[in-house]
C-alpha cells in the first residue's frame, strides 16, 4: 500500500485540476483511501502528479523495427548506454532502442502505457515476443489491415458482412488490440510499382475497391465490431506537398464514424511540390474542430536525427530518391508492406522547417486536448524520449518563438506557427500526454487516478523549465510498484498487453484455410499467435 | 612526458580509449592509474595493465607491445601520442587534433572517421584505414595518415576530405565511395576507386582499373606539385616532373557520378 501525499494532482478525468490531495494505491489500483499498517507515503510536497504516461501511437517492436536497428548501426554507436547492472539489462537508446531499454526510457519519462501501430498479422508473434522484453509499460497493438488482399478481396465483391468476419478473425489470430489501415490500398498497389493517390479511384488490380471504399467500410466495421480503439488511420498521400486535400476528403469519408488520424502532421500539407510547401495546419485544424468523430496524434517532427518506419512503401520509395540514402523495403505476403529510410530533419531545410512548423500548429490549434495526442510517431518524426522538448514548447509561446526564429526566413511565410500565443496549461499537458490518449485508445483504467484506475502515478519536480521538468520524472509509479525514484530506475516490472477478442462467425475460418493453403507460405494453422504465447495477456471480448 | 609501460598483455584486446592526451595530460599518477578501461564486458584500470610513469604533460608515450590495445587516442583534440612498437585497432579514430606516431605496425580502422590531426605510421597498417564506419555515411573528413609500409582493404573508404598517403601497396577497394580528400599509393590492388563520387586517387605504379573509369588525357597536375612538397618535408616524395614522366587521368565511376579522378603515374623511364 502507498499513499502520495501533498502533491499537487492533475487528473484532467476527474476534473481535478492541480488540488493538493493524496493518492492512495493498494493492490495496483487507485483506491479512495489506505489505512492500517505498513502503508508507505511518498511526499509529494511541492510536486506535481499526474496520471503516467500514455502513447497511442508509436512504433517499438516487431519485424519492421528490427530491420531498422540492423539498417542503422552509424546511430548505435552514438545511442545513449544502458550498462548492465543487477536491476537492468545492457541496451542502448538512440533513435530505434533496444527493447528493454524502450521500456527503460519511456518509464523514465513517466509513460507507462504504449500502442504499438503498426503490426502486419504474419509478424504479430515475433512482436509479441519483442513486446514480452519491453518491460515497465502496457501494450497494446494495431493490427495492418487497409491493404490485405484477403479483405480487398470480400470489399470488391460487396461481400462486407464476411469481411467483417475475417477482420475480426484476423485481430484475434494476431492477438490485437485495434485496427490499422495504412495508405489504404496504395501499399497493395505498390505491389505492381505505383501508388494509390486519389480516393476515389480504384485500387491497383481491383475494379470496385477504392481507398475511400477501404477506408469508410473499415471504419464502419471497427465500429459495428465495438472495438474499444476507432480505426487507427494513416491517410494516402503521406508526406506529399498539396496533401491536405486528401486528408480533408478522407475525413468527409468518414463522417458517422469513429477514427483516429494517425500523425496528422504528415498529412497537413500545401502547395504542389517541394520547392513550395507550405502549412494547411489551419484548414486542416479548423475542419477537425468540427468533427465530433475524429481523435488524432501530432506526428510532430524535431530536429535531428530520426529512421522512418512505415508500411507505407511507396512513400518510402520517394523518401528514398529523394534523400539518397539508405533504403529497406519488405514485402509482406498479402498483407502490407514496410519501407525504412534512416533521415535527418534540419532547420536549415525548407521542407523540415515547414514540418517541424506544422506539428506544433495542430497542436495549438486543435483546441480540445482531448481530440489530440502528444506524439512523433517515434522513431520516424524524431524520438519518443524527446517528447519534453516538445512539451516545453507547448508551454512556453516565447521560447517556441525563438526556436521559430532560427528558422530560414523563407519558411516563415509558409508556416502560421508565429501568430499563435495559446500555452498549454498543465492540466491540458496531463489531457495531451495521457488522459486524451487513454479515451482515444478505450482503455477505462489508463489516463486518470480515480478509483479503480491502474496505479500509473508519475511525479515530477515543479520546474518552469517544462523540458527538464517532464525529461526527469522524480517518481514513476507502474501498478503500484515504484520504479523511478529520485529520477534512478530502481526496480523492474514486467508489463501487461491488452488484447481484444471480438466476435465472428467460426466458419470464416472454413473460408480462410483455402485460401491460406493457395496464397500464403505459411500454413494455415500455424498463422494464428497461440494466447499462451503472450505473457501477461489481458484479454477482454467485444462485439 | 606521461609512459605507459604495457606491463601484462590483455587475454582479449583492451578497450583503452582514455588513453588521450585530452584525458590524460593534467593527471596525477594515481589518477590516471585508476581510470576505467574496459576488457570484453568488464572495467578494469589502466594500472592493471600499465605501469605509469613520466611528468604531466600533453606527450604520451607507450612502451611494450600494445597491438591488443584498441582505441588508443579515440577523439583526442591536441598533443602528442607515441607508440614505440605495434598498436591494436582503431589507433586515433574520431581524432580532431594532434599527432599520433608509431613505430610499428598498426590494426585496422587507424584514423576512423578522423576530423583533424596527424597520424604517422613506420610500418604497415590494417584495413579500412581513415573509413566510415559500418552505416556511417561520411569517412575521414580532414587530417592526414602518413603510412610508411603497406595498408589493407577498404583504404579511405567513404573519406570526404584530407589525405592519406601509402607508401607501399593497398589491397582491394581502395577509395571506396570516396567522397572527397586525396588518396596516395604506392600501388593498389583490385577495384580502387568503386563508387567514388569525388577526390583523387594518385596512384605511383601500374593498377587494374575498374571498366567504369575513363581514360581522360596524361599531364602534370600543378595541384600536385604543392602536395609534393608538402609531403617532402614528411619523407614522402610524389613524382611531378615532366622531365621524369606523367600521370594518365582516368575520371570515374561512371557507375555513379563520374566526376572522381585516378591519376596513374607514367614514368618515362618505363
Amino acid at each position: 500500500m502507498l499513499r502520495i501525499s501533498g502533491g499537487r494532482v492533475y487528473d484532467p478525468a476527474n476534473d481535478i485540476n492541480g488540488e493538493v490531495r493524496d493518492v492512495c494505491i493498494s493492490n495496483g489500483r487507485i483506491v479512495p483511501e489506505v489505512k492500517g499498517e505498513g502503508i508507505r507515503t511518498i511526499d509529494a510536497t511541492g510536486m506535481v502528479v499526474f496520471p503516467g504516461g500514455v502513447d497511442v501511437h508509436t512504433h517499438v517492436a516487431g519485424g519492421a523495427l528490427t530491420f531498422a536497428r540492423a539498417m542503422t548501426p552509424e546511430n548505435h554507436r552514438t545511442a545513449a548506454k544502458f550498462i548492465h547492472s543487477p536491476e537492468l539489462r545492457a541496451g542502448i537508446g538512440g533513435t530505434t532502442p533496444t527493447t528493454f531499454a524502450t521500456g527503460y526510457l519511456y518509464a523514465g519519462l513517466g509513460y507507462t502505457t504504449v500502442n504499438e501501430a503498426a503490426v502486419p498479422v504474419l509478424s504479430a508473434r515475433h512482436t509479441h515476443e519483442e513486446l514480452r522484453d519491453t518491460p515497465i509499460v502496457d501494450k497494446s497493438t494495431c493490427v495492418l489491415m487497409a491493404n490485405n488482399e484477403l479483405l480487398l478481396d470480400l470489399l470488391e465483391q460487396d461481400e462486407t458482412e464476411r469481411a467483417k468476419d475475417v477482420l475480426a478473425w484476423l485481430i484475434w489470430a494476431a492477438k490485437g488490440y485495434g485496427v490499422k489501415a495504412v495508405n489504404p490500398g496504395g501499399v497493395t498497389a505498390w505491389k505492381f510499382g505505383k501508388d494509390a493517390k486519389i480516393l476515389t479511384e480504384p485500387v491497383e488490380g481491383y475494379s470496385k475497391v477504392t481507398p475511400a471504399k477501404i477506408i469508410g467500410d473499415m471504419a464502419a466495421m471497427v465500429d459495428e465490431l465495438g472495438l474499444p480503439h476507432p480505426m487507427h488511420l494513416h491517410c494516402n498521400n503521406l508526406g506529399a506537398p498539396g496533401n491536405f486535400n486528401t486528408t480533408l476528403e478522407t475525413m468527409k469519408v468518414l463522417e458517422g464514424h469513429r477514427t483516429h488520424m494517425a500523425h496528422l502532421q504528415f498529412h497537413a500539407y500545401g502547395g504542389d511540390d517541394w520547392h513550395n510547401l507550405r502549412s494547411e495546419s489551419t484548414r486542416i485544424a479548423e475542419y477537425f474542430n468540427s468533427q465530433p468523430n475524429l481523435t488524432c496524434d501530432a506526428g510532430a517532427v524535431l530536429f535531428g536525427d530520426a529512421v522512418t518506419i512505415t508500411a507505407d512503401g511507396p512513400w518510402q520509395h520517394l523518401l528514398y530518391q529523394l534523400t539518397g540514402r539508405k533504403w529497406g523495403n519488405l514485402d509482406v505476403e498479402n498483407e502490407t508492406g514496410c519501407g525504412i529510410v534512416p533521415y535527418t530533419y534540419k532547420g536549415s531545410n525548407l521542407v523540415n522547417a515547414v514540418q517541424w512548423a506544422v506539428g506544433l500548429e495542430l497542436l495549438l490549434l486543435i483546441d480540445d486536448p482531448w481530440k489530440i495526442s502528444l506524439t512523433t510517431d517515434h522513431p520516424n518524426g524524431a524520438c519518443f524520449w524527446r517528447y519534453p522538448e516538445i512539451i516545453h514548447m507547448l508551454m512556453n509561446a516565447d521560447f517556441r518563438r525563438e526556436q521559430l526564429n532560427k528558422l530560414p526566413e523563407k519558411a516563415l511565410s509558409r508556416v502560421v506557427l508565429a501568430d499563435l500565443d495559446r500555452e498549454y496549461t498543465l492540466s491540458e499537458i496531463a489531457v495531451l500526454t495521457s488522459a486524451g490518449p487513454a479515451r482515444a485508445l478505450g482503455m477505462p483504467r489508463k489516463g486518470h487516478l480515480g478509483p479503480g484506475a491502474d496505479a500509473d502515478v508519475a511525479i515530477y519536480h515543479d520546474d518552469p523549465d517544462a523540458e527538464k521538468m517532464f525529461g526527469h520524472p522524480r517518481y514513476v509509479i507502474k501498478a503500484g510498484q515504484v520504479i523511478v525514484e529520485e529520477g534512478d530506475i530502481r526496480k523492474m516490472v514486467d508489463g501487461r498487453e491488452f488484447i481484444m477478442r471480438p466476435s465472428y462467425d467460426p466458419g470464416v475460418e472454413e473460408y480462410l484455410r483455402p485460401l491460406f493453403e493457395q496464397y500464403y507460405t505459411m500454413s494455415f494453422d500455424n498463422y494464428p499467435v497461440e494466447p499462451e504465447r503472450v505473457e501477461g495477456a489481458d484479454i477482454r471480448e467485444c462485439g | 612526458m606521461i609512459t605507459l609501460t604495457v606491463k601484462e598483455q590483455p587475454n582479449v584486446p583492451l578497450e583503452a580509449e582514455s588513453i588521450s592526451p585530452d584525458v590524460l595530460a593534467n593527471l596525477s599518477h594515481e589518477k590516471i592509474g585508476a581510470l576505467p578501461m574496459f576488457l570484453g564486458k568488464r572495467q578494469v584500470r589502466v594500472s592493471d595493465f600499465f605501469d605509469v610513469d613520466g611528468e604531466a604533460s600533453d606527450e604520451i608515450e607507450i612502451r611494450g607491445d600494445a597491438s591488443k590495445i584498441k582505441l588508443i587516442g579515440r577523439g583526442m583534440t591536441f598533443g602528442h601520442i607515441r607508440i614505440a612498437e605495434s598498436v591494436g585497432m582503431h589507433l586515433g579514430a574520431y581524432m580532431r587534433g594532434g599527432t599520433i606516431e608509431v613505430s610499428g605496425n598498426a590494426s585496422d580502422w587507424v584514423g576512423g572517421e578522423m576530423k583533424g590531426g596527424i597520424i604517422r605510421i613506420a610500418g604497415n597498417a590494417g584495413g579500412q584505414v581513415g573509413s566510415a564506419y559500418r552505416g556511417s555515411v561520411t569517412g575521414m573528413s580532414d587530417g592526414m595518415i602518413l603510412i610508411e609500409g603497406s595498408a589493407g582493404l577498404e583504404v579511405g573508404m567513404r573519406m570526404k576530405r584530407g589525405t592519406i598517403a601509402v607508401k607501399g601497396s593497398v589491397k582491394d577497394f581502395a577509395g571506396l565511395e570516396m567522397q572527397g580528400g586525396t588518396l596516395i599509393l604506392g600501388g593498389a590492388e583490385l577495384r580502387t576507386g568503386a563508387w567514388m563520387r569525388r577526390g583523387t586517387i594518385v596512384c605511383l605504379s601500374e593498377i587494374p582499373l575498374l571498366p567504369t573509369f575513363a581514360h581522360e588525357c596524361s599531364y602534370n597536375p600543378t595541384f600536385l606539385r604543392l602536395y609534393a612538397r608538402q609531403l617532402k618535408s614528411r619523407g614522402f616524395s610524389i613524382p611531378c616532373e615532366e622531365s621524369d614522366g606523367s600521370y594518365h587521368l582516368y575520371s570515374g565511376d561512371a557507375a555513379v557520378s563520374r566526376k572522381g579522378e585516378i591519376l596513374v603515374w607514367q614514368s618515362l623511364a618505363s
